[in-house]
């Protein structure tokens, strides 16, 4: 008797540990003080190495974007169909040495900005004398998000716009001006698309350039045939838009080459980037898809593209992908791939991604998802994220935007979304089966993160600890060293909000380099050259890219922190061309302008 | 020839307990669905979930009842937490399980447990630790057959168990419940109908409100209940619970087991009284 008593009080006690697991394990950073900590800027400074300063309005930065207003048949779920939009991307579009960049606006009759940098602490937007702001009109649709390169190799930054609607591609006329390039037939009349990406991935030295699809590009959001437009599923949606491969033939003119390459795929495209993911010295593409898996198209030499998302351990969890951007996260010379999806507390755990290759028991290229490991998984309903060294360490950190619909506070429009979202195809895939929104938020008034990488596999979320907490609803984050002091500036794009700007001010004695490429033989913007910096028995790898994150483009120079070292062993410099380039101990505290050595003949 | 005859003979001898139809059947929708959409996100997150019920039944039921029992069970009960559970971490399946299989030997009523074990766990992981769970509420994959396959094959099986009427009186409140909602808040009824096309839902029909061990026992009581949980899970709609049937189920289930263990105990005390005056 006595024993079944004991073990019935073990019994107990027992269930009791059980259920108070998950409220330790859920709150035990809150508990011991770990998050939600406010600005303190020294003790960010002492703790963190750094802390966030918004300079948008000093710096003279006022612009707000617009949201598109769609078919009426669409009213009742509005806010979520028109919830993309703001953007940000980076260049030095007149070579001056100063970063500029372009931001979009997504109502007809609105303009688009590009904030010339003036070198002085303030920015002016020029886009209306450059002829690149009024460009969302009925005819030709609105802007979705853009992305710089030079197309041409003339040595001036070219700008394509994306957008629900006709693509326009902008010649950048030596700095001075833009005139628009009249795309031949190849280009589609309407395209749904809110990613494109220039690289070079047949290395002739000319940019190709890639665009994927959202909705389905014989939709047109603002008259439409039927309201049978939605995915048909919320995970397994295959009845997006189709991806274009367009092939720079080198006169101004390109080659649409999808289907004959490979590049086959019909799934909900938000974002992409590319780099050289194999090894193979081409650049591989890496999608992100909303309503299903992430894709990884792995480049066969320039003659065409393998789906290889699947059996790299990547293509298997179908999730919400809104954002694409590779990082070298722990200084081991490969880059992992961050894919942000959604998170919200007790309705929809999806968690980001973060894919970190692995050696695979066949060999084979493989990724593991290790954001959990990492610490970087739980975000939100998360859109853009970009890494880059904040505090000098010499470990990239990690910015994530959140948030999806932020309307009346208090209020949630979650249930219905999930009553509907788990129904099956024929009633999801048409929005006037979608209940009305009537002015509630959905997963709205979400903080971004910051995350600050330990150098030893972890991260830690600090975004409040050092002033960069934003409740807005964040889409496009994109870094940059706009006033040339050696940090990274972040710059966040917010959906019918302002675009803000941060300014880094980082603890003194961390040091820093980068790198502007030109490419001679490879394309002029160097984009997919890869550098890896070696120092003080650390080393990480970056590459050029054109978009990187979901809707943004970051500067083109590579920037790397150095922590506490003085000085750099060797940074290597591998080409898209397939040249290597070598510079012993390149001084730090400055920008390397490298132009491409030609080969030995 | 003889070595057929003996295998005969063999298979002759085997006799098949239905007890073994619940287990059989989760895996092979388990099965249908990882190998036509790849459901499961990860091996490990399944193996954790059925590996915890296990050992968990195993040691409870040893150190409590002092034998070692059954796993069939417990392996209803780790399979649908391995499937329902949504979660990136690992140690929410195993958590789930766990409290899924203990709650069978603490919470107990007149010798009896009175909550569906893998509905308790869930509701628990809900409620408890909502930052890192979510529960299945998304199609597998995106066409019609996969469901209806689902549906027809469950709904045999159920039949067979003679259980099929606890499931068609769900299906039928819940699409009459819908209607009202529908007409309360002026959403279109295609909507309010859409979760129960859902996958969430066949688990939740086949599996948990047909649990034999925590349904009354009366059939006009399975009836009664059934329309109640559908009638409570309309409410918690109504207030915009997500996951509404399983709130319901957690609600209704051990207030209406309780009430016929009281009964019948109430019920054969009375009976007894006259016996023992007799």
């Amino acid at each position: 008797m006595e024993v079944r008593k004991r073990n019935k009080i073990l019994l107990a006690l027992f269930f009791a540990v059980l259920l108070a697991t998950p409220l330790i394990l859920s709150n035990y950073e809150q508990w011991t003080g770990r998050s939600g900590l406010a600005l303190d800027r020294q003790n960010a400074l002492d703790q963190y190495g750094f802390y966030l300063e918004d300079v948008t309005e000093e710096w003279g930065v006022d612009f707000v974007h617009r949201a598109p207003s769609l078919d009426k048949q669409l009213d009742h779920i509005m806010p979520q169909i028109a919830s993309v939009g703001a953007s940000v991307s980076v260049a030095d579009f007149n070579n001056d040495g100063l970063q500029d960049f372009y931001v979009t606006n997504s109502a007809r009759g609105t303009s688009n900005a590009l904030y010339k940098n003036l070198g002085d602490g303030q920015f002016e937007d020029v886009a209306g004398a450059m002829g690149v702001a009024g460009v969302n009109t009925a005819e030709t649709g609105v802007s979705m998000s853009s992305v710089w390169a030079d197309y041409d190799n003339d040595g001036y930054e070219d700008l394509l716009v994306v957008k629900w609607g006709k693509p326009l591609l902008f010649h950048n006329d030596e700095g001075e001006g833009f005139s628009r390039v009249s795309l031949g037939p190849e280009f589609p009349e309407w395209i749904n698309s809110n990613t494109a990406v220039w690289f070079d991935y047949d290395q002739d030295g000319l940019l190709d350039l890639f665009m994927g699809g959202y909705f389905h590009e014989s939709i047109n959001l603002w008259d439409l045939e039927t309201t049978e437009i939605m995915p048909e599923s919320f995970e397994y949606a295959q009845n997006g838009g189709r991806k274009f491969l367009f092939h720079n033939l080198g006169n101004g003119k390109f080659e649409e080459v999808s289907d004959e390459l490979g590049l086959v795929s019909n799934r909900w495209s938000y974002a992409a980037a590319s780099a050289d993911v194999d090894g193979s010295g081409y650049p591989d593409l890496v999608i992100a898809n909303d309503y299903g898996v992430d894709e990884l198209f792995l480049n066969r030499q320039g003659r065409g593209f393998v789906n290889a998302g699947e059996k790299a351990g990547m293509g298997f969890a179908p999730k919400s992908g809104m954002n694409v951007s590779f990082g070298d996260v722990m200084n081991r010379g490969e880059l992992s791939i961050y894919v942000t999806n959604i998170s919200e507390p007790g309705v929809l755990i999806q968690g980001n991604n973060l894919w970190v290759p692995t050696s695979g028991n066949s060999g084979g290229l493989s990724f593991r998802n290790l954001a959990g490991n990492f610490g970087v998984e739980v975000g939100g309903w998360s859109y853009g994220a970009q890494f880059g060294d904040l505090n000098l360490d010499g470990y990239l950190d990690l910015y994530v935007a959140n948030g999806y619909v932020s309307a009346r506070k208090g209020t949630d429009y979650w249930y219905d979304f999930s009553k509907v979202a788990g129904g099956n195809q024929t009633i999801i895939s048409n929005a006037k089966n979608w209940p009305d929104m009537e002015g509630r938020s959905l997963s709205g008034y979400q903080e971004n993160k910051i995350w600050l990488n330990d150098g030893a596999g972890k991260f830690r979320e600090v975004a409040g600890a050092v002033g960069g907490s934003l409740e807005l609803d964040s889409r496009a984050v994109a870094m940059a060293d706009l006033n040339n002091d050696g940090t990274l500036e972040v710059l966040v794009a917010t959906q019918k909000g302002p675009l803000k700007i941060y300014r880094t001010v980082a603890r003194e004695g961390h040091s820093w380099i980068s790198f502007r490429l030109e490419g001679v033989e490879s394309n002029r913007s160097a984009i997919g050259a890869r550098v890896e910096v070696v120092w003080d028995g650390n080393r990480q790898v970056q590459v050029v890219q054109s978009a990187s994150g979901f809707s943004a483009q970051n500067q083109r120079e590579l920037h790397f922190g150095l922590g506490r070292s003085e000085q750099v062993d060797h940074a290597v410099i591998a080409w898209p061309s397939g040249k290597t380039d070598t510079l012993e101990q390149p001084e730090t505290g400055q920008t390397h302008l490298i132009k491409e050595t030609k080969k030995q003949s | 020839m003889n070595g057929l005859g003996t295998l005969t003979t063999k298979l002759k001898g085997l006799s098949y307990s239905h007890k073994y139809t619940p287990p059989l059947l989760i895996t092979g929708i388990l099965l249908a669905a990882h190998l036509s959409f790849g459901i499961l996100e990860s091996y490990p997150k399944l193996i954790t979930a059925i590996t915890a019920s296990f050992a968990t039944e195993l040691v409870l039921h040893r150190l409590i009842v002092g034998t070692w029992r059954d796993l069939s069970s417990a392996y209803i009960s780790g399979i649908s937490v391995g499937i329902l559970i949504r979660s990136p971490q690992l140690w929410p399946f195993a958590l789930c399980a766990m409290i899924s299989i203990a709650s069978k030997y603490v919470l107990r009523y007149k010798g009896r447990h009175i909550w569906n074990p893998s509905n308790f766990g869930v509701v628990m992981m809900l409620l408890l630790a909502p930052q890192s769970v979510a529960v299945l509420s998304i199609q597998w994959g995106n066409n019609m057959w996969a469901m209806l396959i689902i549906w027809v094959v469950g709904s045999i099986s159920i039949y067979r168990l003679r259980r099929f009427h606890i499931c068609a009186t769900y299906v039928i409140s819940f699409l009459a419940f819908a209607l009202v909602r529908s007409w309360m808040t002026g959403d279109p009824y295609i909507a309010e109908i859409a979760p129960i096309t859902g996958p969430m839902y066949q688990l939740f029909i086949f599996f948990m409100i047909t649990d034999p061990k925590t349904t009354v026992q009366s059939k006009w009581g399975q009836y009664i209940v059934i329309v109640l949980i559908a009638f409570v899970e309309m409410i918690l709609r109504i207030n915009e619970a997500v996951y509404a049937p399983f709130y319901a189920l957690f609600i209704v289930g051990p207030i209406a087991m309780a009430a016929e263990l009281w009964y019948k105990d109430r019920h054969r005390d009375h009976s007894e009284v006259p016996n023992q005056h007799s």
